[in-house]
């Protein structure tokens, strides 16, 4: 292999474990994220010339403690009793897997405190535990790069300031805690697959690549959770039918309407086998596996009318006492257009004009209800209201062709 | 280390007398727990008087120096290993005096 693509590895494999070890022993995230990011510039200088040695993630542990023992001297802080006395450690080896695992499991749950504003939680997690720079965190949300340090600065500041523990939390936190870390991957990924931006790609695949990592990592630390399983197999579902959504003139292509020949089936077959991993375990599912359920049921339509629209149907029942949101009870209501007509769907959504009156989705369901009732003008009115609403390019542009054909009926 | 907590509310001295039990109840578990610092209860903003000695002679003005809806109408100071332990401890003493409450780290 030669330097360029083992320092690129390495920083995808061992950036999360280099940051977390170091912060383990600095108790500093912004100390551990430099020295990693300085160790990683040095490999990438060094190893060329001098060749990729045999354990690049030690070399790399070993180069960013003595950067961060070197930043830390320079700057002055040897006043600091704690920091004095982590420097005067050896430099400890390689801990074994267990404990490594633990170490970035830490990292994530510190990421992603409930203290720290949601944008903030996204911020970090992708710098800290996934790698990507401060620019390129900064593209992905479409602010400017100096507004993004600014939020990952004032997130460390505020986690120093209020000694928020490095630590995965206590048995009884987990459950709430974990959910607010894998809501975070699925933000992720959701401004992926669905990205908002006027001037961006529809789809971002740099995204919801990373959120797909991202979760297999947390899963490969928590093998045994459920939840983790679904939001893997969630992602994995959705992202393989990714080529087939957007035509080759950016446009939307609905469900019904994709090339099912154009979904990747590698992803397919490791997402259902997650789904029926987690069904032979006999235990309730949560939100994100039954949300895999339902993708599990299309993605087995080899066509389009083979779909078990019933069995969407209850799983959508069941979705809706996990989270009665009113956006659950209108994906409920697409599938129940499909079972029993889009005249008892139309009935359910116009119950939702209250909550979802600002919600690009409700207009365009409703709008495709009313085109297939044959009530023209009301469908028109509808797919005006949500070619406003939406943020989506391609989303845009299905639904105004859709508009523009009943114009011309 | 230390933390300020506010309470938020947009009345003064206005706890009803279940309120008023459940924070001595709950003022019990600072003080068993280690946590109690000091805590005290303010009166309204109308009684606010601001100083300003910044420039010579001082100025004196009546009144908060911000107006807002609401305000800070009592405060404790707890003592607590880290943001985790406070907001577990905030948790229970929003609920128990029945109002929103801010936690601040101290420098």
């Amino acid at each position: 292999m030669n330097a360029a693509a083992a320092v690129a590895r390495t920083h995808r494999e061992q950036w999360a474990w280099i940051v977390a070890t170091l912060t383990k022993r600095f108790g500093d995230l912004d100390i551990a994220e430099e020295a990693a990011a300085d160790a990683f510039a040095t490999a990438v200088e060094k190893w060329p010339a001098d060749g990729v040695p045999p354990n690049p993630g030690a070399w790399l542990t070993t180069t960013a403690t003595r950067k961060a023992i070197d930043r830390i001297r320079r700057e002055g802080k040897r006043d600091d009793k704690q920091r004095e006395s982590l420097m005067l450690h050896d430099d400890t080896p390689p801990e074994p897997t267990g404990a490594i695992d633990d170490e970035r499991l830490r990292l994530f749950f510190t990421c992603c405190h409930p203290a720290l504003a949601p944008e903030s939680r996204v911020a970090l997690t992708l710098r800290m535990v996934g790698g990507l720079t401060v620019p390129e965190i900064a593209r992905a949300f479409l602010v400017r790069e100096t507004a993004m340090e600014q939020r990952i600065t004032r997130a460390k500041a505020k986690i120093k300031a209020n000694r928020i523990p490095y630590r995965v939390p206590a048995a009884e936190d987990l459950p709430v805690r974990l959910s607010g870390v894998l809501a975070v991957l699925f933000l992720v990924f959701n401004e992926g697959y669905l990205a908002t931006g006027p001037g961006t790609d529809p789809v971002r695949r740099e995204l919801t690549g990373e959120a797909i990592r991202l979760t297999r990592l947390i899963r490969a630390l928590m093998p045994g959770d459920g939840e983790v399983a679904g939001l893997l197999a969630l992602m994995l579902l959705t992202e393989a039918r990714h080529t087939a959504r957007v035509s080759a003139g950016g446009e939307l292509v609905t469900l019904t309407d994709q090339d099912r020949g154009a979904w990747d089936t590698a992803l397919i077959a490791e997402g259902h086998r997650l789904v029926r991993e987690r069904l032979a375990t006999g235990e309730a599912p949560g939100r994100y596996q039954v949300l895999a359920a339902i993708n599990a049921v299309h993605t087995s339509a080899r066509d389009v009318r083979d779909t078990d629209w019933s069995q969407i149907v209850a799983l959508y029942d069941q979705l809706v006492r996990l989270d009665p949101s009113p956006i659950v009870a209108l994906n409920r209501a697409v599938a129940v257009a499909e079972l029993d007509g889009p005249d008892v769907a139309l009935a359910a959504v116009d119950r939702l004009s209250g909550k979802l009156a600002g919600y690009h989705a409700f207009h365009a369901t409703r709008a495709d209800l009313l085109r297939r009732l044959g009530r023209g003008p009301e469908a028109r009115a509808a797919y005006d209201q949500a070619i406003t609403l939406a943020g989506n390019t391609a989303e845009t542009a299905y639904l105004t062709r859709r508009r523009d054909q009943l114009a011309t009926r | 280390m230390r933390f300020f907590v506010s309470v938020i509310h947009d009345k003064a001295n206005s706890g009803t007398p279940e309120e008023m039990a459940a924070i001595d109840a709950f003022n019990e578990t600072l003080v068993a727990g280690g946590h109690w610092v000091f805590a005290g209860g303010l009166a309204g903003p109308d009684t606010a008087t601001v100083i300003d000695g910044r420039d010579g002679p001082a100025l004196f003005t009546d009144g908060p120096f911000v107006e807002t809806k609401e305000f800070v109408a009592g405060f404790w100071v707890w003592e607590a290993p880290d943001l985790d332990v406070a907001l577990k401890l905030a948790a229970a003493g929003s609920q128990a005096c029945n109002r929103r409450l801010e936690v601040r780290p101290f420098l």
